[in-house]
């Protein structure tokens, strides 16, 4: 299949093992990514929390610009997926915003092309069984919760994400590489998001919670779709508590045997592979 | 002259928030109601009493992280996490000074980096928004090891089409 990709600024950054592992899967499964033409930010939290306006137009022109090729547009960055998600839901409830809109951005939304983030597009496009018959290397030991957190999920109505209080996508992915998902009851919490740089000690406490929470559902790691969770998970847990976060793009390269996962490990800040040389999947 | 609820029901432009029958579902979900000077259900009070100064000057319209929880669960639909960018929106335009200053300066550099490069360029973003909030020193190590790590780059690609881009800043500033 093929869809137009947008990569979003952290995944050209901070995130830079979510966009070379989700390019490495994506073409390991036959998905042909297409970047979206000379796209810019969504505005994420900054724009909407501040400015309306700006939060509609900022991924509109983007999602315009992705229209002329008429495919659906992969977001891997949950805050980019929700915002373009909400920039949709505004414009089409929105007459009048969507006029104005379409002239500060200079082009026509003619609402043609879906937005889907990559858990979804494997899910249900590609497929569990697909998956696991392509798997290498089982994950056999690896006992993940699958932390979704907000941006994907809600507001529900706008995310059109299955079952938003309790998904499972993620897990069944996870099980099917022969992993050991762990259920737990923080799925779908915050991490606290963009107030890391601002309220750094807010964050920390959120984190602190999901890694207890973690740890006594009895997992060894988290796994996770969005940049901005997993930088908060990678970089703000208090010692005692961390354990390593995974992009669940990086797990299944890891279980087709791909090349890449152990660059990518190395640029963790929690660094995964001592977990993963004691599993001998490294 | 409108009062406070009709102004804020306004912007957000759905159901109104008298809808709510205070049943605090939002604030027992909320995950930072902890670390707020009101909770979400208090500020739906407070505006209904007409207490703006007290509402715009909270710290509570900063700490909002957005994640939607309370908007998922209210019985009646109130949009309470458009309520908190339309309090955030409003105290920003009546030049109110926030309580908490640095949530304000990180999306004040946030915005300046799209305006100036279309993109985020994390390191410039992150210097500005440390000259601003002069927290200077806190993160430094960490910034330092993903510098070394190559996941912060001086110099990232930027959008071509800047025009397009500064015509939107143009066009919502106020």
């Amino acid at each position: 299949m093929k869809v137009s990709y947008y990569p979003g600024c952290s995944l050209h950054a901070t995130g830079k093992e979510y966009d070379l592992s989700v390019k490495a899967v994506s073409k390991a499964l036959d998905i042909e990514l297409q970047e979206v033409d000379d796209w810019s930010c969504c505005g994420a939290s900054s724009a909407h929390m501040t400015n309306y306006k700006l939060s509609v137009a900022l991924p509109a022109r983007n999602i315009i610009a992705a229209e002329k090729d008429k495919k659906d547009v992969m977001v891997p960055c949950a805050a980019c997926f929700n915002r373009f998600k909400m920039a949709q839901h505004h414009m089409r409830e929105d007459e009048v915003l969507k006029k104005e809109v379409e002239d500060m951005v200079g082009g026509t939304f003619s609402d043609s092309v879906a937005i889907r983030n990559p858990i979804d597009i494997l899910y249900n496009d590609v497929g569990i069984d697909t998956l696991s018959g392509k798997v290498k290397k089982k994950l056999t030991g690896l006992k993940p919760v699958a932390y979704y957190g907000c941006l994907l999920l809600r507001p529900p109505e706008v995310c059109e994400f299955e079952n938003y209080e309790n998904p499972y996508m993620l897990d069944k992915i996870m099980a099917g590489l022969g992993a050991e998902p762990r259920n737990w009851s923080c799925k779908t919490d915050c991490c606290g998001g963009s107030l890391t740089l601002g309220k750094t000690e807010v964050v920390v406490r959120l984190v602190d919670k999901l890694m207890t929470m973690a740890r006594e559902a009895g997992a060894n790691c988290l796994v996770t779709a969005c940049p901005v969770c997993f930088a908060n998970l990678d970089t703000r847990a208090s010692e005692n508590v961390r354990l390593p976060a995974f992009y669940f793009t990086e797990i299944i390269a890891l279980a087709l045997g791909l090349e890449g996962p152990d660059s990518w490990f190395k640029i963790h800040n929690v660094d995964p592979r001592p977990l993963l040389k004691s599993l001998s999947l490294l | 002259m409108s009062t406070f609820l009709e102004d804020v029901n306004e912007k957000i432009g759905g159901v109104p928030i008298q809808a709510c029958y205070h049943c605090r579902k939002c604030t027992a979900g909320c995950p930072l109601a902890f670390a707020m000077e009101y909770n979400p259900n208090k500020v739906i009070k407070m505006i209904q009493m007409g207490m703006k100064d007290k509402v715009l000057n909270s710290s509570t319209i900063w700490l909002c992280a957005s994640c939607e929880t309370c908007v998922t669960r209210c019985p009646n639909n109130v949009d309470i996490a458009r309520m908190m960018d339309v309090l955030r929106e409003t105290a920003i335009e009546e030049k109110i000074e926030p309580k908490e200053k640095n949530i304000r300066k990180f999306h004040e550099a946030f915005l300046a980096s799209i305006k100036s490069g279309g993109r985020i360029n994390e390191p410039m973003m992150i210097v500005n928004y440390k000259l601003k909030s002069g927290d200077y020193f806190s993160d430094m190590a960490m910034g330092m090891n993903m510098f070394m790590k190559g996941k912060i780059k001086l110099f990232s690609p930027r959008t071509k089409d800047m025009k397009s881009v500064r015509q939107i800043f143009k066009s919502t500033s106020k």
